[in-house]
């Protein structure tokens, strides 16, 4: 590249390159990158004809997006979104509840460090497990139905919410804090009056996408056994019945799009 | 913010009586609802199976303690076939993505009126249904496999990439955009000269951070058939081979715990 300002006559200016300035690292990580695409394509053997067969399945789904059947299954569908909206709700406030004296234990700023220490691990368990994992786990201990999927979801909640409630408790205004104890309040009134304000805000705003979020791993964990509409969903795929499949996956869309903006009008009008 | 004069001295509050009491019939609502929702979720719940669960659970890690380490060797290859599932997919997603970003963003859509709301409707969409869902049929349609996943993986990732990368785009510095016309850049100049530069470490960021969430996906997709150390989740759990399951739990953890890593340090040094 040539200087900006100090131009050489029959030179034109290059863009430099994107990301790895020093030329030979960029061949190396580039070239690996080519040399793995290469393995891993190669280890993707497919099927053909079973694709060929399917794509008239595939058709047939097309097919049912255009026409679902909410009907003929009307009653598995209502009882399927009836559990999964259940699940959301319950296990969302619970969760929430749950994570609060987790999030403020966890946050350094105000918690002793075995409290912190402890709090911090439950966070971080929580989150590294993924919810269908939990999920089968559940299914296991407490047997088939949305109990197990809401124990599922309030779990995963906990990790969550408590992670980034503390953040935010570690972000705040200190000086709120600071004014509230040159008055000579208590721990818990510090928490009260100089935390609690700072944060609420963010706490329903986040509760409001957990909610969302609950709500589209309800439709999912129902796979693995533990209720909701998921469950409805694979029945209707074991059966082949696109139709009423196309009419589950709508209505899951239609919901999260619905929570989408009924979440963003309410969190203006909360604060 | 009321101030009240009571007998002998002003009273300062935080709310109006009718603000506090709004706040009260809200938060009873809440509480309300929540009860409702617990009741209709549990009516078929079988309480002695939640009882049992102390019992269920001691059982459960009796079974899956020891590890069985032999069982490692089996899993390599599902590995590698998981780690693929989930960069061959991201790379999918990517390619779909980024022109449905430029047709999302208010900046750069050709048209307000059409293309954007279909851009939208499509991010949307794919971030409403988790990929286990997207495998589900995909796995009806084009049979079991990588390839299933490879797909599902892609799908769900164009609304996370999708509505990352526009945002992006809509927050660009406008100013350089001007500066490239200036110069009598033609369309594709424009965005190769004035937007790419400003959004790509916002691209290669998200990249990496979807990519770090689709290695913790695809080792579930074998659940449904679509491939990866899930299928072999799917067996041991099916022959109820617990000391099986905890070395492939503890497998798919060491893999996502890597792969965060790796991803932090990717967006360290791009960021």
């Amino acid at each position: 590249m040539t200087t900006p300002g100090s131009p050489v006559a029959g030179r034109r200016w290059k863009r430099p390159p994107v990301f790895i300035q020093r030329g030979w690292l960029r061949l190396v990580v580039y070239g690996g990158f080519a040399v793995y695409l290469a393995l891993a394509i190669s280890t993707v053997d497919v099927n053909w004809s079973r694709v060929a067969e399917g794509l008239e399945r595939g058709w047939r789904f097309v097919e049912g997006f255009l026409t679902p059947d909410f009907t003929s299954r009307s009653t598995d569908i209502l009882k399927g979104f009836v559990e999964s909206l259940t699940m959301t709700l319950t296990s969302t406030v619970a969760g929430v509840i749950l994570s609060i004296p987790v999030g403020i234990g966890a946050a350094r700023n105000i918690a002793p460090l075995p409290i912190y220490a402890v709090c911090r691990a439950i966070v971080a368990v929580s989150r590294s497990f993924q919810e269908i994992i939990i999920a089968i786990l559940f299914v296991a201990m407490f047997g088939f139905g949305p109990f197990a999927g809401f124990l599922t979801l309030t779990f995963a909640t906990i990790g969550f919410m408590a992670k980034l409630l503390a953040e935010d408790i570690e972000d705040i205004d200190e000086t709120q804090a600071e004014a509230m104890r040159a008055t000579g309040a208590t721990w818990w009134q510090v928490l009260n009056w100089g935390i609690q304000p700072q944060v609420l805000p963010r706490l329903v705003g986040l509760s409001m996408y957990r909610l969302d979020i609950n709500f589209r791993e309800s439709a999912v964990i129902g796979i693995v056994g533990a209720g909701g509409i998921g469950a409805t969903l694979n029945v209707a795929m074991d059966r082949y019945e696109y139709d009423t499949a196309a009419a589950v996956l709508i209505l899951i869309i239609v919901i999260v799009m619905a929570a989408e903006y009924s979440s963003s009008w309410l969190r203006k009008r909360i604060q | 913010m009321p101030v009240t004069a009571a007998s002998d001295r002003l009273l300062w509050k935080r709310r109006t009586t009718a603000q506090q009491f709004a706040a009260y019939a809200g938060w009873l609502a809440l509480v309300a609802l929540t009860v409702f929702a617990f009741q209709v979720m549990t009516q078929d719940t079988i309480w002695f199976f939640v009882q049992d669960a102390p019992r269920q659970a001691a059982d459960l890690l009796d079974r899956a303690w020891p590890p069985r380490w032999s069982y490692l060797d089996r899993l390599w290859a599902p590995l590698w076939d998981t780690l693929n599932i989930a960069t061959l997919g991201t790379l999918l997603g990517i390619v779909i993505a980024v022109p449905i970003a430029f047709l999302a963003a208010r900046n750069t859509t050709p048209s307000l009126v059409i293309a954007r709301p279909i851009a939208l409707l499509i991010i949307v969409a794919s971030r409403s249904i988790n990929s286990l869902i997207w495998a589900l049929l995909l796995v009806a349609i084009i049979g079991p496999g990588l390839l299933a996943g490879i797909i599902a993986i892609g799908l769900r990732s164009i609304g996370f990439i999708g509505k990352l990368l526009y945002e992006a785009i809509e927050e660009i510095d406008e100013s350089q955009v001007e500066a490239v016309k200036a110069t009598g850049a033609r369309g594709a100049q424009v965005i190769d000269y004035a937007i790419v530069p400003q959004i790509l470490p916002t691209f290669a960021g998200v990249s990496v951070f979807r990519w770090d969430i689709n290695i913790r996906e695809s080792a579930v997709l074998g659940l449904v058939g679509a491939g990866g150390i899930g299928v072999q989740l799917q067996s041991s759990l099916a022959r109820l081979a617990w000391s099986e399951v905890t070395v492939i739990f503890a497998t798919i953890l060491a893999t996502v715990i890597v792969s965060e890593w790796v991803s932090a340090k990717v967006r360290g040094a791009i960021i």
